[in-house]
């Protein structure tokens, strides 16, 4: 008894400098956010201590200046729509364009592999921002991609990309291709070949072999990619502002919005803590979808 | 004669790389599979036996060539396409399904009913005695399970022809006698034409209808187990299947004489250089003055339980070995270095060209 009592404290001790990191890293900073949404806003910036749910409110609701009507923040939700909707597009064209590329690079010789994963993480060390302002540079009205086209004689006059919602996907899903790639690859790596061979034998189409066999069995890659791909998207606030302009805002714009020009830290603080609960939703139902899949749920 | 071979491969090449470096992984091979036999592949690694086996499969297309089923020519099908199964030797099971799902998945792909693919599952499980383990996933099974739940698997479909590539290799010597009679009894009940690969001589014997004894890409000889181990078409067959004593000698009009001295009568076989093969077995100790025995002298007795292996010199130092059975008390009544005289049976005395 008395062994494993003292053992039971060395593995304290021992975690401790981890939970210390944990509680201030992570645990305070969101405590923090927490508190700043049940506070009221200052009036330029900042918060008053007092109580006040006040930004909960807001967050659904607006009250009308002068009759104090309450109506649904339809900009707010349209909004949240918008970010859940964009990253679910951006998590697909990742998954659509880095599936066949894991695959590509998981059946190269060995000694070719490391060299091509090296090639899909090059962008990856690159600053975010000048990344995106390069997609800007292809995309934009005077840029490579409609310059090309006019020359080519395929249009006649630039097509507007660029702060559109298809230049926030396009830039999203360029940004974080590397990480559904990446746990794509370890997936497929792991994946026997020869079981390809054995579901042709029996009569398998290469459609039925990709549905039944190799999509399920990769299952725990194209999961553990879809969640760092649709996390981050969510979030997104450079490749929004960047590529989607002023009025194309994601979640994470709007939360910026509050903190600076909207002078509403409560709102900002709120909207934060709601954006960290639908990531939450989203990683548990994710996480329920691979458990079902490997059948270790 | 009308009837075609179950499965037939016609003057089939297959070489892999190209130009300089081009490898010939199968030589010109034909040979015809009749329908409802235990036909094995037997060779050793690097023969091309595997490679045939894939071809049949169609896994791999070849250079150039054609295979037939029942008289069918399926080239051009792929592996999907064709009524053929495969038992690999890795085993290849789904590990994401269970036994019995993995059982129906071919039934399944061809879409089947439900109900069908259920009574065949039945079946098929009963048939290889795994009802029992049918909900399991396939990670939980043995590797004797695992080898039936891929028989099982192959043979649902009911396919023209089963293909087996070396599925007993990863087992215990053990399971491995087993599964030598499970195969039979399971090709016996089901009737389903059986070709198998093997590199080991004895399962090949004991297992077979026909072998076709194979090596760097070409088949040297076909036939039924008895005829390939006692009328081996060449040195390779004669040495790869079972042990022989070689014996360089010259022939003419029936008379044989061994390099080594003595005189052996023969009927047939090539004139001019030959080499005598005789199996260990076949080789006889006698009395040294015996008339017509060949001298010799013992060099090494090893006893191997069932029998004694006796190695023997002859007059120019040509190594023998005879097989003797052992008697009740295990010793031969033989010492090394005694003289012995050596008789060959009758007809057991193989002449091979050179």
């Amino acid at each position: 008894m008395e062994e494993e009592t003292k053992q039971a404290r060395t593995g304290w001790l021992l975690s401790a400098p981890a939970l210390a990191i944990l509680l201030l890293a992570a645990s305070g900073p969101l405590l923090v956010v927490l508190v700043y949404s049940f506070l009221v806003k200052g009036q330029y910036g900042g918060v008053i201590w007092t109580f006040s749910t006040e930004a909960w409110f807001e967050v659904l609701f607006t009250r009308d200046i002068f009759s104090d009507e309450v109506t649904l923040a339809d900009a707010h939700l349209a909004i949240f729509w918008r970010s859940v909707k964009l990253s679910l597009m951006t998590t697909a064209i990742a998954f659509a364009v880095g599936f066949p590329t894991a695959w590509f690079i998981a059946t190269r010789p060995p000694n070719r592999r490391a060299l091509w994963l090296f090639l899909i993480t090059i962008p990856f060390w690159t600053n975010l921002l000048i990344r995106t302002f390069a997609i800007n540079e292809v995309i934009r009205n005077e840029g490579i991609l409609n310059t090309l086209m006019i020359r080519a004689g395929l249009i006649e006059r630039p097509i507007q990309i660029l702060y559109t919602d298809t230049a926030v996907l396009i830039g999203m899903a360029y940004v974080y291709l590397p990480l559904m790639v990446l746990p794509l690859f370890a997936a497929i790596d792991r994946f026997d070949m020869r079981l390809l061979e054995a579901a042709y034998d029996l009569y398998a189409s290469r459609w039925q072999v990709l549905r039944r066999i190799i999509l399920p069995l990769v299952k725990p890659g194209i999961v553990a990619g879809s969640i760092l791909v649709f996390v981050p998207s969510l979030g997104a606030y450079v490749t929004p502002r960047v590529l989607g302009g002023g009025k194309n805002m994601m979640i994470g714009n709007f939360i910026e919005l509050q903190f600076g020009q909207g002078r509403n830290w409560p709102l900002g603080a709120a909207l934060s803590m709601l954006l960290l609960a639908i990531v939450m939703v989203a990683l548990l139902i994710y996480v329920r979808a691979a458990g079902r899949g490997t059948g270790h749920g | 004669m009308s009837d075609p071979d179950a499965v037939e491969a016609r003057h089939v090449v297959k070489a892999f790389g190209q130009g300089e470096v081009a490898v010939r992984a199968l030589d010109d091979v034909s040979v015809g599979i009749r329908r409802g036999e235990f036909f094995t592949l037997l060779g050793p690694s690097g023969c091309g036996k595997t490679t045939l086996l894939r071809l049949i499969a169609g896994f791999e297309a070849p250079s150039s060539g054609a295979i037939l089923l029942d008289g069918r020519d399926i080239t051009a099908l792929p592996p999907n396409r064709r009524p053929i199964n495969t038992v690999f030797q890795s085993y290849a099971l789904f590990p994401h399904l269970t036994v019995a799902e993995n059982v129906g998945f071919g039934l399944r792909m061809q879409g089947k009913p439900r109900t069908e693919i259920e009574t065949v599952t039945a079946r098929m499980l009963a048939l290889v005695r795994l009802e029992a383990l049918a909900k399991r996933k396939v990670a939980q099974l043995s590797g004797g399970q695992q080898q039936r739940v891929a028989l099982a698997r192959a043979l649902a479909p009911q396919p023209r022809v089963l293909l087996l590539g070396e599925p007993l290799s990863a087992l215990d010597l053990k399971l491995r006698k087993e599964m030598q009679i499970e195969l039979k009894r399971l090709q016996h009940e089901t009737g389903i034409t059986f070709v198998f690969v093997t590199h080991d001589q004895e399962e090949a014997l004991t297992m077979s209808d026909r072998i076709g004894v194979m090596s760097a890409g070409r088949i040297l000889q076909i036939g039924p187990p008895r005829e390939i181990y006692t009328r081996p078409a060449n040195r390779f067959v004669a040495s790869f299947i079972g042990e022989t004593n070689f014996l360089p000698a010259r022939h003419a009009g029936g008379r044989v004489t061994l390099d080594a001295g003595g005189e052996l009568t023969v009927e047939g076989g090539p004139e001019g250089r030959v080499t005598v093969a005789v199996r260990p077995e076949q080789v006889r100790l006698v009395a040294p003055d015996e008339p017509g025995a060949l001298p010799a002298t013992i060099r090494d007795l090893v006893y191997f339980g069932t029998d004694t292996h006796c190695h023997l010199a002859l007059a120019d130092g040509t190594e023998v070995v005879a097989r003797l059975q052992s008697s009740a008390s295990g010793d031969p009544g033989l010492e090394p270095g005694q003289p012995a005289g050596l008789r060959f049976a009758p007809g057991a005395v193989q002449l091979l060209g050179d």
